[in-house]
């Protein structure tokens, strides 16, 4: 039985009087692709900000190839090798399209080296082109792509994805998603979506969450079908 | 294939900005710099050759808070306890010790040391910059009155009295390093000041160009995003800030020489807020700007100094508030970028070429991009 | 025994005039979210305008009680109009704004009124307790920082100009869609704050001297406790008080002044790292 790369135990966090996590136990494999998906009010961001580190649970553990994570400072996820992309697309405005991923590179490779793994980066989000760019002023689709570079650039073996296809037109949705792809055949993904057209083209298994629980992991195609979870998305049926 | 939109010109930084952020920037500079050394000492008079040096001294002060603000992104608002640590360790330390080799490396030691751990309650409690303004200019204030309040000849450290309000009189010069009587004359302080600033603007440079700097200069962009990639923001503030402290210390030293005086007043809040204008009027994000705005503001003050009809305080906050409100981004960016349209306006067609070859290459890349698709 | 008195009457004493002078800021800042570094200025504006009025012959009290507050809202209002609206939401540029406008007032004063201290001597005389005489006047300023504390409290929960203070900062548009002018709002309580500090300098005019660059003094102190306090507006001005003011004067008792400022700011720091949002940011969180 291998260690899983991302594991969560019993994960629970309360905000006053709200339990927005019970009890969650979650598992990623190596290079796995996951979709975390659920109504308004299900806990998916709080999930997300759990994984990497924004909040703290109150009680339960986060294990990352065995190692527990649970108390981390803010800058050990990326060292640990956890990339991240926030709902709020957060780069450095002020900076060039090569300087964003050439950051997020150096940290883990020499000056030489950090050049090359930035032209390919860029290459694979097909971004080359706008290296030059002030990141702060590309349009949003672009960005969220940047966004995507700098999180891989540091070559991690999980990524964690809220909302990548947020703000998206159809074709810049497609794209992203070919991207997600290509990235899970050397990455595990956790990504936290809404959109129900993008997780069919992306995801082979699904965490459904309800009221801070995980309710159900399956294909999408199940989950889907499953009417209940079509009444928890909608709301009650009328009678 | 790309959906990125095809119409659109990809937003390039501006031709100021990339002037100034590549080396061509730093060579002008450098020479400038350089020319002013070999040929100043030898066209002034005395007088004014010691006026200069001053203005030199207090422009390494500029670029040290143009640095940790403008680059780093940390808002001290007192950096003038340094340059008055750096000053009174320098007078006290060579008070004691008569050759000066070790106290001019005290004078940039001991601002250090005491930036590293206020640094430190600052940055590790991710305390905000709100906080960081007022802590610091708190921290100045006590400073100044501390000492201010060490009048009495029972306050001495080593042989070197405090002197309270009255100051440090008589401070030995500089000599060179083993041999006490060999000391600093006009010109050779006016040459050490001038090589000082010219050697901090060629390592902060030099630094910004590098990792760290770039680090430091992302920290200041987005703190979080520099998190989540791995490093820790803390420490790079910490180094910024001890930094900037170590060169405000040098320029202390060279301060207490160049008056071979020190007084409180160095801690004082009406010398913090100086330095915050020369780098607010001079421009904030830039390595000249806060010089260029010392050597002005110095000059208006001295102007002012010399009749008593204008309160410098008046003007000095007059120029303070118009500034913040009208032209925000200071002297230098501003002058600079109006430079830039008069020389677009001026060379118009070689611009528009250069566009082309622009666009030309965005659509070879798409062309690229389609085949391998 | 007569000791333990003297020394709780100027332990209350350090808190209550830590209180008074921090109320304006408290108000500005808790309020508007506007870093204020004139606010020693308009301390300084105050005493002097008090000065001036009594010169003029109103009584003491008059003129340290309505002539500065009034005088200080007036100049407040003037001021707000004019600078800082245009920097509200930028609060780096209104502290540097603020800054500006502290030199510039210190200037305009030096200028108009010279560099010499003047001064109110100060009221009522001394009373005794034992052994040992205490100005009458501190406790003047202990009850009028109770019922300052109170007045606020009043104003701010069970006035309509209170509530309506409130809603604007927390929501302009929503207030502007209600009808209520946010501008006005914000002009009404930048006067408030500029007349409390007003008052306060007035108020401590008679037991420190009055020169132009007397709020360089206070500035920092003032800071300290309104940040400290944490976001609730009266109770963390009272809390932050009560504990700033008491280190400071205990630091001051077993050393010299200088080292009571020291030990308020080494105070504050450890406390901001403690809790980094302020006394009511972690303890009683909800009240006002």
């Amino acid at each position: 039985m291998t260690t899983p790369l991302l594991e969560t135990r019993k994960l629970n966090v309360r905000f006053g009087g709200v339990h927005a996590t019970r009890d969650i136990d979650f598992t990623l494999a190596e290079a796995e692709l996951r979709c975390v998906i659920g109504p308004n009010g299900a806990g998916k961001s709080t999930f997300f900000k759990l994984l990497t580190g924004q909040v703290k649970p109150t009680s339960g553990e986060i294990l990352f190839r065995g190692r527990d994570i649970t108390a981390m400072q803010p800058h050990e996820p990326g060292r640990f090798g956890i990339g991240i992309k926030t709902q709020v697309p957060s780069l450095f405005n002020g900076l060039s399209v090569w300087e964003n991923v050439w950051l997020a590179a150096r940290r883990v490779s020499t000056p030489m080296q950090t050049e090359r793994v930035t032209r390919e980066v860029l290459e694979r989000v097909g971004m080359l082109s706008h290296r030059e760019a002030i990141t702060g002023l590309l349009a949003h689709g672009e960005r969220q792509w940047v966004e995507l570079a700098v999180v891989i650039a540091a070559d991690p073996p999980l990524i964690l994805l809220d909302e990548p296809a947020a703000g998206m037109s159809d074709a810049e949705v497609a794209r992203t998603a070919e991207l997600i792809l290509e990235i899970n055949r050397r990455h595990a993904l956790v990504v936290v979506e809404h959109d129900m057209s993008f997780i069919r083209r992306i995801a082979k298994k699904v965490t459904v969450l309800h009221q801070g629980a995980i309710i159900r992991e399956d294909t999408p195609e199940c989950i889907m079908g499953d009417p209940f979870i079509k009444q928890i998305y909608l709301g009650k049926k009328p009678h | 294939m790309t959906p990125a939109n095809e119409n659109r010109t990809i937003p390039v930084p501006d031709a100021l900005a990339r002037f100034s952020r590549s080396w061509k920037s730093a060579a002008l500079a450098l020479a400038v710099g350089m020319i002013m050394l070999l040929v100043l000492p030898r066209v002034l008079d005395d007088f004014s050759l010691v006026q200069a040096t001053v203005y030199a001294v207090m422009a390494i002060l500029a670029l040290s808070l143009g640095f940790v603000w403008g680059f780093g992104g940390i808002l001290c608002f007192g950096q003038s306890a340094f340059f008055g640590l750096g000053a009174y360790a320098y007078a006290i330390a060579v008070t004691n010790m008569g050759d000066s080799t070790v106290p001019f490396v005290l004078a940039i030691v001991v601002p250090a040391a005491f930036a590293a751990v206020l640094g430190y309650l600052i940055f590790y409690g991710r305390l905000s910059d709100v906080y960081m303004g007022v802590i610091t200019l708190t921290v100045t204030l006590i400073l100044f009155n501390l000492i201010n309040s060490t009048a009495g000849p029972e306050w001495k450290i080593g042989n070197a009295p405090l002197g309270g309000f009255n100051g440090i009189p008589n401070i030995a010069p500089l000599n060179t390093p083993g041999n006490v009587d060999d000391v600093i004359g006009p010109r050779g302080l006016f040459e050490l000041s001038l090589g000082a600033l010219l050697g901090v603007y060629l390592l902060l440079r030099l630094l910004l160009a590098c990792k760290v700097g770039r680090v430091i200069v992302a920290s200041k962009e987005n703190e979080q995003r520099l998190l989540l990639l791995g490093y820790d923001s803390r420490l790079y503030k910490l180094f910024t800030f001890v930094l900037g402290a170590a060169i405000a210390g040098l320029s202390g030293c060279l301060f207490a020489n160049w008056g071979a005086f020190t007084s409180p007043t160095v801690f004082g809040l009406a010398q913090s807020a100086q330095i915050i204008i020369w780098v607010i009027v001079g421009g904030l994000g830039t390595l000249v700007g806060p010089v260029i705005g010392c050597v002005a503001i110095q000059w208006l003050t001295t102007q002012i100094g010399t009749q008593q009809t204008i309160n410098s305080n008046l003007v000095l906050g007059a120029i303070l508030v118009v500034f913040v409100l009208m032209v925000p981004k200071g002297i230098v960016p501003t002058v600079g970028g109006l430079g830039v349209k008069l020389l677009g306006a001026a060379r118009r067609k070689p611009e528009v070429s250069g566009d082309k070859r622009g666009v030309a290459q965005d659509d070879h890349h798409n062309a690229t991009r389609k085949e391998a698709t | 025994m007569d000791l333990a008195a003297i020394i709780l009457i100027q332990v209350l004493y350090a808190i209550a005039s830590l209180f008074v002078i921090s109320s304006g800021l408290a108000v500005i800042f808790g309020m508007m979210k506007v870093i204020n570094l004139a606010h020693g200025e308009f301390m300084m504006l105050g005493a002097y305008a008090a000065i001036e009025a009594m010169r003029f012959g109103v009584n003491l009290w008059v003129a340290i009680l309505v002539v500065a507050p009034l005088a200080v809202a007036v100049i407040g209002v003037v001021l707000e109009r004019v600078f800082i609206r245009r920097l509200y939401g930028r609060m780096i540029d209104t502290m540097l704004a603020t800054w500006g406008l502290s030199l510039l007032l210190i200037g305009v004063v030096t200028s108009m009124a010279g560099n010499t201290t003047a001064g109110i001597s100060a009221p009522l005389g001394n009373f005794a307790i034992g052994a040992y005489s205490v100005s009458s006047y501190t406790l003047v300023i202990i009850a009028v920082a109770v019922v300052l504390g109170f007045a606020l409290r009043w104003v701010l929960l069970h006035t309509s100009l209170g509530l309506i203070a409130r809603g604007t900062m927390q929501n302009p548009q929503m207030a502007d869609a209600l009808g209520i002018a946010p501008g006005r709002v914000y002009s009404a309580t930048f006067a408030v704050g500029a007349a409390l500090s007003g008052l306060a300098g007035a108020l401590l005019a008679p037991m420190t001297g009055v020169v132009p660059t007397m709020g360089g003094a206070f500035i920092a102190k003032a800071f300290i406790t309104v940040i400290g306090g944490g976001p609730a507006i009266v109770a963390g001005l009272v809390s932050s008080s009560v504990l700033f003011g008491a280190i400071n004067q205990i630091a001051t008792f077993a050393s010299t002044p200088v080292f009571g400022e020291v030990a308020l700011l080494v105070g504050a720091i450890v406390m901001l790292r403690l809790l980094p949002r302020g006394i009511t940011g972690r303890f009683f969180r909800g009240a006002l």
